[in-house]
Parts: C-alpha cells; structure tokens; sequence
C-alpha cells in the first residue's frame, strides 16, 4: 500500500484582517475614550435606576467616603478653581495664599483638608500629594469648613450643579451632615451619584 | 514564513524563471500585536458609561422654629413610615410613632420586601405619604436603595425625615 502523502500546510494565517479587526477596536476605543479621572479617594457609590446623566462640567462635587471622610472638588471651568481660592483667601486673609499654591490648588483633584493645612498640602509636589493622606474636611457644626467650600465654590462658579458622592458603605450620619450643610446654605437641590441599575419594571416589560 | 507561503501559491502556477521577484506579502504578526496592546490600554483605562446621578430635593429649612401642629398637618392614615436601621434592617409602620396603625413590622430590602408592601399600600392609600427615617447607624447605601424604591414603585410623595425618639423605642421592642 502506498503511503498516504498528507500534504503539508502552511502554518501561516493571513494577519491582514485581524489586523483590520484590531485597529478598528483601536480607533474606536482611541475615539470614544475619556480617561478615569485619577482621584485621590476610591468611593463605590450604590445603584440607582435613575438615568440623569452627571455633566462634565460646572459640577461641585462633595464624595463622603467608607470612613466618613468629606472631599470637595469643583472642575475648572472659567477658572472657577482659580477664582475660589482667591475667595477663599479673601475669607480666612490669614491664609494667603501664593500664586505658586494657587497653581498647585487649580492642578490638584478633590480636596480633603482642613484649611489650616491646605498650604502645606499645596507645598507638596504631585507624588508625595498622591502618598499624603488627607484627613478629610471638617463638617463639625462647631467648625464647618465644607460650609466655606461650599458657598465660596458657588459664588465662584453660579450656575455649579452640587452632587454628592457616597460610598456604599459610608455611614448615614455623615451624609446628613453633609445634606444638613448644604440645606444650611440654601442648597436644596442637588444630584447623589449612583451607578445604573437595571428598572424592574422596565425588565418586566421585556 | 510569509516567504514559504510565497513558495507554495507560486509552485502551483509552475516555478518561474528569471528575475527574482520579491514578496509583496509582509508579516503582520508584529501589527497585530502592538494593535491589540494599544486596545488593551484604551480598554483598562476608559470609563465608558459617565456616572449617573439621582436628583434629591430637599424643602426649604424653615426659618425660626415650626409649632407641633404644623408639623403633625399630615393624617396619620396616610403617613407610612420606613425606619431604616443598622445592619440592613428595616422597619415600617402607618401611622403615627405613639399610635401606629399597622407595625411597626421588620421587612427587608428585597422586591419581596419594602417593593411588595410598598405597592400594595400605596394602591390601597389614596395620597400616601412615605416618610424615610434613617437612624444614624443605617449606611448610606440603604437610603439610596430607599430613595430608590419610590421611584420604582412610582410614588411621588416622600421625605427625609429625622429618625425620633419614641420611634427608637418602636423598633427597639420588636428587636
């Protein structure tokens, strides 16, 4: 019997279309990208079936923390970043900030100090702000800084949507506080950011 | 490897002679690779849905002290109560803390839960009220799921309130 001759194959693929495949991937994801903002505090919000979208910009954003720590962030939008601490130096004059740590204030992600330290948390250079953790901003009624943020913040930037980001498992009495803050300064509206969650009714429906 | 298939395809036309003609054929193994580490990279770092957020409106802080009887304008046959407390425990009852109509009764947060009972009352109660008293022990979490419910439940009257004593005593009875 004649042996049977297995013709042999190339192992060789045709890349051509995998290439297609991988940069059309590419320019989709290069596209439709937008980086993760990198924030000094990690929060796992809770979900909601609510579909309001948070915009990008004139957003105040207060994030309450497992611990119970209080961060304030306001994006920079027509200088607003520049212009509160300006205000807020106009307020506590015995800060007085320098144009360096206004440079430093306007490039920095949430703030989570109390002011008596801010000037030494502006000091620091990125990375050893990145190592440095913040205690979080008093919200004693006693000494209610976040009140400050918050009214300086507004009058800042008026038209700022106020959101309040809380992790999961954040303690409700922290989240008052803030809510109390915030009705104590005629702030009666505001946004609590939640992931999505699927609407029951809306899967029943399907 | 781009060269051997070269050879093969080419065998099957006969070999030719002559000038030699260079492969128009490149390897794309390299391509494709750098291709899917760059998609890789967008992928990790891009956050795809921006957060959605759950719009919360909160009533004007009265100026100067509010009577009793302004506060009480609510009847009580339509004011369901929901006290959340600590580890994931909730409460409800109709009425009012010194004299509740139904409750106060444990329930939990599951669609067999609150939802159940929550839809069951607000069809059976024209103009229902839900009243959400979370104790200082109950996270975050659990008011969001509560805040939550109403919208689901399409109930269009609630409001924060401040957890009180005798309702502490309520639910302390029941533990």
């Amino acid at each position: 019997m004649p042996k049977v001759k297995i013709p042999r194959k190339s192992t060789l693929i045709d890349m051509t279309a995998m290439t297609d495949v991988a940069f059309l991937l590419l320019t989709f994801f290069m596209l439709t990208t937008q980086f993760k903002s990198d924030d000094s505090v990690i929060v796992d919000t809770p979900s909601s079936i609510s579909e309001v979208k948070l915009p990008d910009t004139d957003v105040l954003n207060i994030t309450v923390t497992k611990e119970g720590k209080v961060f304030f962030s306001i994006d920079n939008k027509n200088f607003s970043r520049e212009k509160l601490l300006s205000k807020m130096s106009a307020k506590f004059p015995n800060l007085n900030f320098t144009a360096e740590e206004e440079r430093a204030f306007v490039l920095t992600g949430s703030i989570g100090v109390p002011l008596n330290q801010l000037k030494g948390y502006l000091a620091l250079d990125e990375t050893e702000r990145k190592m440095f953790e913040q205690p979080g901003i008093p919200i004693d009624s006693t000494n209610n800084e976040l009140g400050d943020w918050i009214m300086q913040g507004r009058l800042s930037n008026p038209g700022v949507r106020i959101t309040i980001k809380g992790d999961q498992g954040s303690s409700w009495s922290v989240v008052k506080k803030v809510m109390d803050t915030l009705q104590e300064k005629n702030v009666n509206k505001f946004n609590l950011i939640t992931d999505l969650e699927a609407d029951p009714n809306k899967l029943k429906g399907l | 490897m781009a060269e051997l298939e070269q050879k093969q395809s080419g065998g099957k036309k006969g070999k030719k002679h002559g000038a030699k003609k260079m492969s128009t054929r490149l390897d794309l193994t390299p391509m494709v690779d750098l291709g899917f580490l760059l998609v890789t990279f967008f992928m990790l770092t891009t956050t795809f849905s921006k957060p959605q957020t759950m719009e919360i409106n909160l009533p004007v802080k009265p100026k100067g002290e509010v009577t009793e009887e302004e506060q009480n304008a609510l009847k009580a046959s339509k004011a369901f109560n929901i006290i959340i407390a600590e580890d994931n425990k909730l409460y409800y009852y109709l009425g009012m803390a010194n004299d509740p109509i139904e409750g106060p009764i444990v329930t939990n947060f599951s669609a067999d839960g609150i939802r159940k009972i929550l839809l069951e009352k607000n069809s059976a109660i024209n103009e229902m009220v839900v009243l959400i008293k979370p104790t200082n022990d109950a996270i975050y979490k659990n008011v969001v799921d509560i805040l939550d419910e109403m919208n689901i439940s399409d109930i269009k009257r609630y409001a924060l309130v401040e957890v009180a004593k005798e309702e502490l005593e309520l639910i302390k009875n029941i533990k």
